[in-house]
């Protein structure tokens, strides 16, 4: 039975990956930080066949909060196997041009927040020589755009962690995957207008992540299109790239 | 944003109109962007007029409101969002030897939905309405203020909700009591009908020992076959069952829009008479699973689409007393007089249980569903069955209506002043403009 630690719990996407999870009656610690929608979803997950759901309300800018955040997570049932990173902001870009603390503040929550809180869980996954880290980044960190370069920058700073950090832990049994879903319809991409067939239900990419940790996939785009996107994307010189308006 | 997204499944009337999703019941109630514009809650779009329309308006996207709250599973007793579809439902509950109280014909409609139209299924004459199983909701208004309200507590607002079209405010969720079943399986029975005579007979020979009668009828012939058709009944079964697991998703699904409407006075033709001879034997039984039984239409994903890019128009009406057994039979005349019909018209015996409801539409009478390609004549055609309705003193249901008049609305729903009072000064819908004002 799955025992795992979700932060960012109330994520369309990490909601819809829980929900998968309690149907096989798993055992979920949960971080957010707004408590009532955090109970919103224990409660659903609880109905959905959850064996047992812990709450843990925080605002994970705090990074001073983050081991007794851990400590609970793994005191909860004794251990965990696996780890999902779902917290993240998609910041307003032109506004962080104008604003070097909108752009720490965004930087600070989808890229360090995340390292800190790896770092000790990783110690003790690698401890215990098992467990699971999965991480939500994102295609935006493949390249950075005009359009969207501060949270591209962050999500690219994590890949190369988690690639160390798969590098290190491999030696442990402990498996590291990197999900870089494209665009998904959920409450973070609300206000983006325009749909077109390019745009992912959260339920898709959820079962596009359980099949990645049930096969110990190192990195997967999703829907899988996106690796052949991000290729042709990737391999367009910088001198014509930087002049293209992405 | 503008967002075509936000269509009724007729497709007609075709408006723009603004979405915003909600996602957490605990958020307060977001106010219109724009001082004055009023806002509807859309579930999942398969009413087929305006009811769930707000021309130049903004709708409440509620589909993220899909959480379970409590089952209690051994009392049956479901608390769950607004936005939940019947299908999560009953892919939660069946499993556990639990059923929906009430059930429409397609299991992709909203649990707000269901209630804001007060929906009924094959067992209305036994079980009521769906709003006669809801034990309790929550509504969140314009006002700032969030009240739960049963049969006991806001109980004016309770019934005003139940039916209300989802002008009363938004709930957020609903409580509902469920019924206890051996398994998924449904025995059903099909006989063969061949006038409304026989129709009504069947009725009142089923309708005491079958939970479940619909009944499909020919609505192209004439003459001599006026009116037949084949009566399904069936009853909850613990099996055994030797047919096909059914999948979750449709097995087949519309691709596109048709480029004009498929139907047409040959397809309908064809079908009807196809459909009618199929069954060779007078009566036929098996014993099949609840999806196939209740939802065929499930199996065909945006069956709408045949319609083409104008849409289709939806019509329902129920007809009370003896007098509604001879206006069906005018009705079902001028339908096929007129060479419009739809592949499959439905009928069905409403019973008297009464829906606490106060705009409910189910009344005692004989209900006739049916759907028709969005072409000129076909509004005089409607135009006419409802001065046949309105004869008898019957009524049509506002969640497949794109067209009646304020006036023919008013003598259906005589509640409608007292309904009123309980909208929502903040709410409206293209129906609510179009028939809850003066009649001019």
């Amino acid at each position: 039975m799955t025992q795992i630690m979700i932060v960012g719990a109330t994520s369309a996407i990490a909601q819809s990956v829980a929900r998968i999870y309690a149907e096989s009656g798993a055992r979920f610690f949960l971080v957010a930080r707004d408590a009532s929608r955090l109970d919103a979803v224990a409660d659903d997950l609880r109905v959905r066949g959850a064996m047992s759901v812990e709450c843990l309300a925080a605002d994970l800018s705090d990074h001073d909060r983050h081991p007794e955040i851990i400590a609970a997570a793994f005191d909860a049932y004794s251990g965990l196997d696996t780890v999902l990173i779902a917290h993240g902001v998609l910041p307003d870009q032109p506004h962080c041009q104008e604003s070097v603390q909108s752009t720490l503040d965004s930087l600070n929550i989808n890229f360090l927040s995340v390292v800190s809180l790896l770092t000790p869980i990783a110690n003790r996954f690698e401890e215990n020589k098992r467990g699971t880290i999965a991480v939500i980044s994102s295609v935006a960190g493949d390249r950075g755009r005009q359009s969207n370069y501060i949270y591209g920058a962050a999500k690219s700073g994590l890949d190369t962690f988690l690639q160390g950090l798969r590098n290190r832990l491999s030696k442990s049994d402990v498996h590291v995957v990197t999900i870089k879903p494209g665009f998904v319809d959920t409450p973070m991409t609300a206000h983006i207008p325009e749909r077109g067939i390019l745009w992912a239900q959260p339920e898709d990419v959820a079962k596009g992540i359980i099949q990645a940790i049930d096969k110990q996939k190192d990195v997967v785009y999703l829907p899988r299109f996106w690796s052949l996107i991000m290729l042709i994307i990737r391999s367009i010189p910088e001198r014509i790239f930087k002049k293209l308006s992405l | 944003m503008a967002d075509s997204n936000y269509t009724s499944w007729g497709r007609f009337p075709q408006v723009n109109q603004e979405g915003l999703p909600l996602a957490w019941r605990s958020d307060e109630l977001p106010v219109a962007p724009e001082e004055g514009a009023s806002v509807l809650p859309y579930g999942n779009g398969r009413s087929y007029g305006d009811v769930c329309l707000n021309r130049g308006g903004l709708v409440f996207d509620t589909r993220a409101l899909d959480r379970f709250i409590r089952f209690d599973t051994e009392t049956g007793l479901l608390r769950c969002e607004a936005g939940v579809l019947l299908a999560d439902i009953l892919r939660l509950v069946v499993p556990q030897g639990w059923f929906l109280p009430v059930s429409p014909g397609t299991r992709y409609v909203t649990v707000g939905g269901a209630l804001a139209n007060d929906v009924h299924g094959k067992n209305h004459h036994q079980a009521g309405t769906f709003g006669c199983h809801v034990i309790a909701l929550e509504l969140l208004r314009t006002d700032g203020s969030r009240q739960v309200c049963t049969s006991n507590e806001n109980s004016d607002l309770f019934s005003a909700t139940i039916g209300g079209l989802g002008l009363t405010g938004l709930v957020t969720w609903v409580e509902l009591q469920l019924r206890p079943i051996d398994g998924p399986l449904i025995r059903e029975e099909s006989l063969k009908f061949s006038n409304l005579d026989e129709f009504f007979r069947l009725s009142e020979l089923s309708d005491g020992n079958f939970e479940y009668t619909v009944a499909w009828v020919d609505c192209v012939s004439r003459g001599n076959s006026l009116g037949r058709g084949l009566f399904a009944r069936g009853n909850h079964d613990a099996g055994p069952y030797t047919g096909r697991k059914r999948g979750e998703k449709p097995r087949i699904s519309i691709p596109f829009d048709a480029p004009f409407s498929l139907v047409n006075q040959w397809s309908l033709k064809t079908f009807n008479s196809i459909y009618y001879a199929r069954q060779r034997e007078r009566k036929k039984v098996r014993t099949i699973h609840y999806q196939s039984y209740f939802y065929p239409l499930d199996a065909i994903g945006s069956w709408n689409r045949i319609y083409g890019p104008k849409g289709m128009l939806q019509y329902q009406c129920v007809l009370p007393g003896e007098d509604g057994r001879d206006a069906l039979a005018n009705m079902l005349q001028a339908i096929a007089k007129s060479g419009n019909g739809s592949f499959l018209a439905v009928l069905k015996v409403f019973g008297d249980k009464p829906s606490p409801g106060l705009m409910s539409f189910p009344r005692p009478g004989v209900t006739l569903a049916l759907d028709f390609p969005n072409k000129p004549d076909v509004f005089r055609l409607l135009d006419r069955l409802d001065d046949m309705t309105r004869e008898v003193g019957g009524a049509v249901y506002p969640a497949k209506d794109a067209r009646m008049s304020a006036e023919s609305f008013h003598r259906y729903f005589p509640a409608w002043e007292k309904f009123s009072a309980f909208v929502d000064p903040g709410f409206s819908s293209s129906f609510w403009r179009r028939v809850g004002g003066e009649v001019l």
